[in-house]
């Protein structure tokens, strides 16, 4: 079995990985996706948990269930968002709209 | 009693509202109803008159108008005693006068409804103020009439300097009327009353202190100053003469400016229990009465020489108050009010005949005018003071109380104004009616039957008031009567000789012209140059208002614009450029937010992490 320590890193990596992505990107999917990551990050800490405190209850496992399917609902609203913007700018670039500029 | 006092307060006030709503078409019916209603306020006049002299002494009628819980309430009522019925018979009588012959002064003027209306007016408010029974109450009435004096003098507003006069009236009065109000509102502060009765009572029992006192009736004094146009609040009589003659015979000679006398008279309860005050008021009584007097030797505006000469016998009349004479201040207020509404109509009949002021362009009319000449000529006489005319009979009073009060400066001034009185009257008179004819092309007539007989009505009273001397004495009176004083004729004679003299004096320069006499004129020119331009005082009010004022105006309008709106302006502009700074911070970059967010954890975070 994984030591809890090692995949705890690798959960924090993944969150590391996916902020900066989100902070950094210019192209708003790659920010989407750096988001997906951060997600996934906090699923595998679920899951980490539950099966290091108690591994009998599954309760983690429930809780990733639905993070996948709100992620599902999310990008669903957020690409729809996207293709909109794309279709006004001719752009999918994060600076792009920048109008709530004091 | 008191159904005569309502009546006689009423009248006017309901022509006022008649005439101002309902015969708005009709000139003839407005003079009509102002008339009819003044005649009324004079009929119950005599009654109560009649009444009072049967029952002498206070009789007061009052209601609480308004309550307060400080145990102050304004009431409102009437004191009858012989002073008031007195002066409600002078006011009632001259207004009714002069109400008559306005019928024929003002025909066809464009305004003569909009004048009857304001003469009601006046009347109610002067005679709300003769009758009243408080200091409040009063001095409502004191500004009512303040108001319809300005209205009155302001009839012909569209020539300026009519509604500068006005302005001036209104504004100078307002200076001595404000030490009145706070007179007032010291003495009920202090004793809880306006009432003229109850104060009269407490103060018996010393309830101020005489520090109090004396600034209570100094207070007092000034509004009586303002009205009775006093100096150095004199300045806006003169200036008043812009109204109509007849306005200036009823509010600026009989009634209106001996307001303060009356105000005097009526709180001398107040005023006799100060020396200081008594003192003060004597000395700027006596003053007024010389300063005016002496400026009215140099006027050629008939109307001019008028009013400094009713500011002149005002002065006497204060001077009488001021030594203790009440008795002989009051009665030169009715025989003053007599022969000045007289002086003022005759000229105002000479104004109407040949359309100037100026003497200069008068002259030899008493040919033309004999009634207008004859009456002009007892007026002047009564002024003067000559024998057996009122005039002499109050003067002489007056004289003789300066005399025995032993105030022997103030003694030498008034018998200098009385030669001042008589040379100017004499000038006039000799200058209007009997030198050469000047007046070119014009034809003077005897003004019509409406003017001439108010005119010979007046001048029987100004002949025949000296006769009620006795009778006015046992009266009215502040104390006890006046005691039957010793006929010491000295004062008397000198006082005749000195008239005598100075009319002797003008006959000589005005009417022979004497030539050592003419050629004496350039070395007084300077003399005469002062007295033409009334000793510059409008002047240094006008320095004072132009320098001073206004330097201190415009330093204050700097802290204006620059403290006070640059505070303000300054919270704007700091605002706007911290804003200006922080909007940086908004930079519509999603990601920035996203950073911000993840920085704010991150701090909130170790924040925590170190607490622990």
């Amino acid at each position: 079995m994984i030591p809890v320590k090692e995949a705890l890193i690798l959960a924090s990596l993944l969150f590391a990985i996916g902020i900066y992505g989100a902070l950094t990107r210019k192209n708003m999917v790659g920010i989407f996706m750096s988001i997906e990551l951060i997600f996934n990050s906090a699923c595998l800490s679920f899951v980490i948990f539950t099966r290091y405190l108690d591994p009998a209850k599954l309760s983690g496992e429930i809780f990733v269930l639905f993070i996948i399917s709100i992620a599902a609902a999310e990008i669903a609203i957020g690409l729809a968002l996207l293709l909109s913007i794309y279709r006004t700018y001719k752009d999918v670039s994060g600076d792009a709209i920048s109008l709530m500029k004091g | 009693m008191f159904k005569f006092a309502g009546l006689a307060l009423l009248c006017p006030l309901l022509s006022f509202l008649v005439i101002s709503f309902f015969t708005r078409k009709s000139d003839r019916l407005s003079a009509f109803v102002s008339i009819a209603a003044i005649l009324g306020s004079l009929a119950s006049s005599v009654m109560l008159f009649a009444l009072v002299l049967s029952q002498p002494g206070n009789h007061e009628l009052t209601t609480v108008w308004m309550k307060f819980p400080v145990n102050i309430n304004i009431e409102f009522g009437f004191l009858l005693n012989p002073l008031s019925a007195v002066m409600l018979l002078v006011v009632t009588s001259v207004s009714f006068l002069v109400q008559v012959y306005s019928m024929g002064y003002m025909k066809g003027d464009p305004a003569f409804r909009k004048y009857y209306a304001f003469l009601s007016l006046f009347s109610f408010s002067m005679i709300g103020l003769v009758l009243a029974n408080n200091f409040l109450e009063m001095y409502i009435f004191w500004e009512m009439v303040g108001l319809s004096s300005y209205l009155l003098i302001g009839h012909w507003y569209h020539k300026p300097e009519a509604a500068v006069a006005a302005k001036k009236a209104f504004v100078v009065t307002r200076f001595g009327d404000f030490g009145f109000l706070v007179a007032i509102l010291i003495l009920s502060a202090k004793t809880g009353t306006f009432n003229f009765l109850q104060l009269e009572g407490m103060l018996g029992g010393g309830i101020l202190t005489s520090g109090m006192i004396t600034l209570v009736a100094l207070l007092m004094f000034a509004g009586a100053a303002g009205k009775s146009a006093q100096f150095p609040l004199h300045v806006w009589l003169p200036d008043a003469m812009e109204g109509p003659t007849p306005v200036s015979a009823l509010i600026h000679a009989a009634t209106m400016v001996a307001a303060g006398i009356y105000l005097v008279a009526r709180a001398y309860f107040l005023f006799s229990m100060s020396e200081t005050a008594m003192l003060v008021i004597a000395v700027i009584g006596c003053f007024t009465a010389f300063f005016a007097g002496s400026i009215a030797l140099a006027q050629d505006d008939i109307k001019k020489i008028l009013a400094y000469s009713t500011v002149s016998q005002l002065g006497y009349m204060m001077l009488a108050l001021g030594v203790g004479g009440y008795t002989a201040g009051f009665f030169h207020l009715i025989t003053h009010a007599s022969f000045k509404a007289l002086l003022f109509l005759t000229a105002g009949s000479l104004i109407h005949s040949l359309g100037t002021n100026n003497i200069w362009e008068m002259g030899g009319l008493f040919r033309k005018m004999r009634i207008t000449a004859v009456t002009f000529l007892i007026g002047g006489l009564a002024l003067a003071g000559v024998f057996p005319t009122s005039g002499y009979f109050s003067k002489d009073a007056i004289l003789i109380q300066v005399f025995t009060s032993g105030h022997y400066i103030l003694f030498a001034m008034s018998l200098a104004t009385v030669g001042f009185t008589a040379f100017y009257m004499s000038r006039a008179f000799f200058v209007v009616f009997l030198s050469t004819e000047k007046f070119g092309k014009k034809h003077p007539h005897e003004s019509p039957a409406v003017m001439w007989v108010p005119l010979v009505i007046l001048s029987i009273f100004a002949l025949g008031l000296g006769a009620w001397t006795n009778g006015f004495n046992a009266l009215i009176f502040f104390g006890g009567p006046a005691h039957e004083t010793e006929h010491d004729l000295f004062v008397p004679i000198v006082s005749s000789c000195v008239a005598f003299l100075s009319a002797l004096l003008a006959w000589a320069i005005y009417q022979k012209r004497f030539a050592f006499l003419t050629a004496l004129a350039p070395r007084f020119s300077a003399i005469t140059t002062v007295l033409r331009n009334k000793y510059y005082i409008d002047e240094f009010y006008a320095f004072c208002v132009n320098r001073v004022l206004y330097v201190i105006s415009n330093a204050s309008a700097w802290v204006d614009r620059n403290v006070v709106d640059g505070a303000v302006n300054g919270t704007a502009y700091l605002v706007g450029a911290s804003a200006n700074v922080l909007r940086k911070i908004q930079t519509g970059r999603v990601q920035n937010y996203a950073l911000g967010i993840f920085g704010g954890v991150v701090t909130l975070w170790l924040l925590f992490s170190m607490v622990k």
